[in-house]
């Protein structure tokens, strides 16, 4: 575990959320400082999707209790395109397909609505082209992809290496990735790590969401994070992964228990 | 409406049909024309004006249409080139142009040494009138359609395109029909005829000069001899005033390919029945629509496939985007006879609804008798998707902007079966502009 003064990005506050009045995150803390990587991991239901989502500013999520500051803003009073522009940034578990929607229309669109808001130079579809091939090669991504309908017809993997692309371009401060490993093969998912790694700076801080551990051999998180019915009821560096790949989630119930027992 | 008010209609129309329409003195009326005429003039006066009664016209109310007895259009020579040039489309080398249903050799554009032949189906000189002779008023049922009866008897000009065999004409043909006077009714009509192995495509095109309030009641005819190919995507983006009301008729013989894309965004009220049967084996037809509606526009289309011959296969996708208080009516039917064994069908139907006010009925209807058949339809009726539309706000995209480009691609995605670019592209415009208009 690195000793890290930078800057925080993020501090959540004991956040409790819902959706359609059942509560599923019950006390989140979380510290996010700039040039960290953090990994969430977490069963099924653990409500590590909700966490992400809240964050990004899903309107169906209700935040009932504690706060959430963003670069000394309050990111719970920002609408989730305040926040994209503001460099809040999900990529999604199941992104969306758009048909009729050129991918190149689309990204541009995005792009220059985001550089607008924070007084950055936008591209004419010409420039863009050749800045968006460049972003393009990281991910090994052919041109065809430009053509085609947002997300339409594209296999698990070009979806993901697609919210990659859409990282790149936006430029986050905080990238949010939920389970951007689920449905790869290891080839893709090189590719995919290999795009977040060089994303990844001094200046920004990335939030992994994922069940397993493999990712983790790609990106190294700085900090591994246990959630377990909506809050994080563990916190370590990378080897944490490791223990919960060899010894199951239950092991840190027995863990837990044993530490219950010794402070009291 | 009373029957007497729909009996006063008919009566005013008809007073004002062309003097030469029942007098045989006339030099430059052809004979069998004339003849055809005088039919749909007693078919007209036999049929009912329709009404919310009639099955076929449940959610449609034409009254208003009966109080405008408007006369017909008169032809004038007022327009110039400049006038239709926003109209144009580039790629297409022929054009046929009617104003106000009248034919404009002026503003057409016709080359001499054309493989196929291209004008108005009504000309005295015509070299193809006994082809015309034989599918003229015989594929459109005018004996039961009071206005394809109408429009019959009230045919003045029309488009006439006959393929002859093994002919591909490359270029996309160009009919546009275009409304420049208050208060009439225009007419239009179209008959193409394509003969074995024959290709084009084909664009029939509504548009008006200004808003005027007026009625347009065409009536197109289509006959595609065996292997014959044709594309045909109509537009119908009349003035927001007008009354439009079209019947096109679709005969396919053997292993025949008609593929069609309907864009309906203008007129208050409008109503396109398309028919499209099968009469021989192996023929193939794609029919898609969209209908974009606003303010207090109804667009009502009927669709009847008739699968008589087996071995057939049709695909149809339709789908409506209504906002405000706009009504859209669809209504598709698909008949499988008891020979037509192997038949492949498939509908759709998809909706969007954008205003709590708006309104959309529709209504996929399969008669199946036959029993070694494929056919899959459904219906949706829905609104924008909040995932989608948080996908896009977490992409920085506003909520504005983010709907706008929803309903956008519910509609680009039959656009993109149009097989003219810059056709395409002016339409995919003309929506981006009525969505970021409405909101």
């Amino acid at each position: 575990m690195n000793i890290n003064q930078n800057p925080i990005i993020l501090n959540v506050d004991n956040l409790h959320a819902s959706i359609q009045d059942t509560e599923i995150l019950k006390g989140i803390n979380l510290t996010v400082r700039s040039g960290e990587i953090h990994a969430i991991m977490g069963l099924n239901g653990s409500g590590k999707s909700t966490f992400a989502k809240v964050l990004a500013g899903h309107p169906d999520y209700h935040v009932t209790q504690g706060s959430i500051q963003y670069e000394q803003q309050d990111l719970l009073e920002l609408s989730a395109e305040e926040r994209a522009q503001a460099g809040v940034f999900l990529a999604f578990q199941y992104p969306i397909e758009i048909p009729g929607v050129a991918n190149s229309q689309f990204l541009r669109l995005a792009y220059n609505t985001v550089q607008a808001k924070r007084g950055k130079e936008e591209l004419d579809p010409l420039e863009f082209d050749d800045f968006v091939r460049e972003k393009m090669k990281l991910l090994e991504m052919k041109p065809d992809f430009l053509d085609r309908s947002v997300n339409e017809g594209f296999s698990g993997g070009e979806k993901k290496r697609n919210e990659i692309l859409q990282m790149a371009l936006l430029e986050p401060k905080l990238g949010i990735l939920d389970e951007t490993d689920s449905g790869l093969d290891i080839d893709a998912l090189k590719i995919v790590a290999k795009g977040v790694n060089h994303l990844h700076n001094t200046d920004n801080a990335i939030i992994l969401i994922t069940h397993y551990q493999r990712l983790l051999d790609h990106i190294v998180p700085d900090f591994v994070h246990v959630m377990e019915a909506g809050r994080i009821i563990k916190t370590g560096g990378k080897e944490l992964a490791l223990e919960l790949e060899t010894h199951g989630y239950d092991w840190i119930h027995n863990d837990q228990k044993r530490a219950a027992g010794a402070s009291t | 409406m009373s029957e007497t008010m729909a009996n006063d209609y008919l009566d005013c129309l008809l007073n004002a049909l062309p003097a030469d329409s029942r007098n045989s003195g006339a030099q430059d009326t052809l004979d069998w024309l004339r003849r055809l005429r005088n039919e749909a003039i007693d078919q007209a006066g036999r049929l009912r004006f329709p009404t919310v009664k009639d099955e076929e016209w449940r959610f449609t109310d034409v009254s208003p249409l009966a109080k405008l007895p408007y006369k017909p259009a008169q032809k004038t020579n007022a327009l110039r080139l400049s006038d239709i040039q926003p109209f144009c489309i580039a790629e297409s080398a022929h054009r046929l142009v009617f104003v106000d249903g009248f034919f404009s050799p002026g503003l057409s554009r016709l080359s001499e040494d054309d493989q196929f032949v291209i004008g108005n189906l009504t000309a005295p000189a015509l070299t193809k009138a006994p082809l015309a002779e034989a599918h003229l008023g015989q594929h459109v049922q005018f004996r039961d359609n009071f206005f394809a009866a109408l429009n019959t008897a009230f045919l003045q000009d029309g488009a006439l395109i006959v393929l002859p065999e093994n002919c591909a004409v490359s270029a996309p043909i160009h009919l546009l029909y275009i409304a420049t006077q208050e208060q009439t009714t225009q007419y239009p009509r179209c008959l193409l005829i394509g003969e074995r192995s024959s290709q084009a495509t084909v664009i029939e095109d509504y548009v008006a000069l200004g808003a005027n309030t007026y009625i347009t009641n065409s009536v197109a005819e289509f006959s595609l001899a065996d292997n014959a190919q044709v594309n045909h995507i109509r537009v119908q983006r009349e003035s927001g005033n007008a009354f439009h009301l079209a019947s096109s008729a679709v005969a396919l013989e053997q292993g025949s390919q008609y593929r069609s894309v309907s864009i309906t965004l203008g007129a208050l009220i409008s109503r396109f029945n398309l028919d499209v049967e099968f009469n021989a084996q192996a023929a193939e037809c794609a029919i898609d629509g969209l209908a974009m509606i606003t303010g207090r526009q109804l667009a009502d289309t009927h669709t009847r496939i008739d699968h008589a011959k087996p071995h057939c296969t049709s695909h149809q996708q339709h789908k409506c985007i209504v906002d405000d208080s706009s009504h859209a009516v669809f209504n598709g039917k698909i008949i499988v006879r008891p020979h037509a064994q192997r038949t492949n069908s498939s509908q759709s139907s998809r909706n969007l609804l954008l205003s709590g006010k708006a309104q959309i009925d529709t209504k996929p209807q399969l008669e199946i008798f036959a029993d070694d058949v494929k056919c899959a339809h459904g219906a949706t009726v829905g609104q924008l998707d909040n995932e989608e539309i948080f996908y896009l706000k977490s992409r920085g995209l506003n909520e504005l902007t983010a709907r706008n480009l929803l309903t956008y691609a519910f509609g680009a995605e039959i656009l993109d079966r149009i097989p003219v670019p810059s056709l395409k592209h002016t339409l995919e415009q003309a929506i981006l502009n009525q969505t970021t208009q409405n909101s």
